[in-house]
């Protein structure tokens, strides 16, 4: 027995920057393109655009990529806790 | 009476006070760490105090019934079973809920599971010597993921960090803020999600630990139903309970967070502690959560990370094992010296006696959802009102 796993060490850091970088780098993918429009540009002033707490920015290809890049994530997730919840409850020995 | 080897006391009553003891760590378990999961989100405003720990609440409760890997790491990887006893059990628990406490009157965020696993080690050495901790498996999934996982947790969450902001450059300041929100509730509800499953499983692996002693379940045997049950509950009504004091400390005290930074964090933290539930590493969720918000810190550029604060946690951090350890151990050689049955119980009355004192302190400068969000003055405990409004 070793003191120190290196394969899971290095699992831990790949999986986590996919899962923990990736998935939020995603995220982000998503919002931007949500962003993208003309009601960013039209939003009646700079600074109102500014300060305006809306999102979606109008263009349907953006909310498309969104919709895509959240489908993505949600079911990532969905996998992972499925994958955890079958590997911690190993099946009883027939 | 358990078979097989000598022990001071082995009666169900004793094993029922055990199990209340337990629920009881697990209860503070709870409460020392909604900071995890909540922290960055009440910081950022994305969720409401009182719903940022019922949401908690919740997913903890469905979180514990995901894995049972590392509860089989706390039954049977860490001490000798056969050389434990109920009372070394009962005096672990004991070490573990008095450190829990202390570093809450604090506002430190140290680590629930080193409290835990500190005092049953000290109270397994008080009671059979060093030769009955499975040293090896001590560091190998306790201390070493202990150093790793924050480093581990803060790199993915600089990453990402650094990541989003790239990405969403272009987007304007309120729509960024706004959008981060929803995605920080979802990540948050993650991170509950996690703690639920890694630390709810410490204390299924304590009962079950203490089942086996006590001769009522098989060596090697998983933790039942009725135990996963009663820990889900204890952990999310601990949760629910709020240590607004860590909270604060650890949204407010460490780093100024915006909603992407609250986001990165949360998401390398489930990230971090899901695959080492997965791998039966029992790594400490607040360890990780810390390292996440620093690396969040380091990840943006202009953004201060309060070295200060966080270089008194560590200190806690360090001292946490061997703190537990200690007053398991004192409460060890307090039972067994009495003896039996009665032994337990003055451990136990001392330990009511403890928890009312420190109660009592905590009442003295209060933090609750009302002041939770206060400015940053040095110090957990907020400046009057008066002077906050000024």
């Amino acid at each position: 027995m070793s003191w120190f796993n290196v394969t899971d060490f290095w699992k831990t850091i790949v999986y986590g920057l996919i899962a923990g970088a990736g998935l939020p780098a995603l995220f982000a993918i998503g919002l931007s393109a949500l962003s993208r429009g003309p009601r960013v540009a039209t939003a009646g002033g700079g600074s109102d655009a500014e300060a305006s707490d809306t999102v979606y920015g109008g263009s349907i290809i953006g909310l498309i990529i969104a919709a895509i890049c959240f489908l993505i994530i949600l079911s990532a997730i969905g996998w992972g806790i499925h994958y955890i919840y079958v590997s911690g409850h190993p099946a009883p020995k027939k | 009476m358990c078979p097989g080897h000598p022990c001071g006391v082995s009666n169900d009553f004793v094993l029922v006070l055990v199990v209340i003891t337990a629920l009881g760590f697990d209860f503070t378990n709870g409460f020392h760490d909604t900071a995890n999961a909540m922290a960055t989100s009440i910081a950022t405003g994305a969720l409401p105090p009182r719903l940022a720990v019922a949401i908690s609440g919740v997913l903890n409760f469905v979180g514990a019934f995901l894995s049972l890997a590392v509860a089989a790491t706390i039954a049977s990887g860490l001490v000798s079973v056969s050389k434990v006893t109920l009372t070394v059990v009962a005096a672990g628990l004991i070490g573990g809920i008095i450190w829990n406490l202390l570093t809450w009157l604090l506002g430190i965020p140290s680590s629930s599971s080193h409290a835990l696993i500190g005092g049953v080690i000290g109270a397994t050495m008080a009671a059979a010597g060093g030769s009955a901790v499975l040293w090896h498996g001590l560091v190998s999934k306790v201390v070493i993921p202990a150093v790793a996982s924050p480093i581990i947790a803060g790199l993915v969450a600089a990453v990402g960090t650094w990541l989003i902001y790239r990405i969403s450059q272009a987007m304007t300041d309120g729509a960024r803020r706004h959008g981060f929100r929803i995605g920080q509730i979802g990540s948050a509800c993650m991170v509950s999600l996690a703690h639920g499953t890694n630390d709810a499983q410490k204390t299924m692996g304590v009962i079950t630990l203490a089942l086996i002693t006590n001769g009522t379940l098989a060596k090697g045997s998983q933790a039942p139903v009725w135990v996963i049950l009663c820990c889900a509950l204890a952990i999310s009504i601990g949760t629910y309970s709020g240590g607004w004091r860590v909270i604060r400390t650890l949204g407010k005290g460490l780093v100024e967070i915006e909603s992407p930074q609250g986001m990165a964090a949360e998401s390398a933290s489930a990230a971090v502690i899901l695959l080492s539930a997965n791998f039966g590493f029992s790594l400490s969720t607040t360890h990780v959560a810390t390292g996440s918000i620093i690396g969040t810190g380091l990840g943006k550029k202009g953004a201060t990370v309060r070295w200060g604060v966080a270089g008194r946690m560590a200190t806690a951090w360090i001292f946490t094992l061997p703190s537990a350890a200690i007053v398991g151990a004192g409460a060890e050689a307090i039972a067994r010296g009495i003896g039996s049955t009665t032994g337990v119980i003055i451990d136990l009355v001392l330990l009511l006696a403890v928890v009312a004192t420190i109660y009592f302190r905590s009442r003295k400068g209060k933090v609750d959802p009302n002041n939770v969000n206060d400015e940053w003055t040095g110090s957990v405990t907020p400046a009057q009102p008066a002077t906050a409004a000024a």
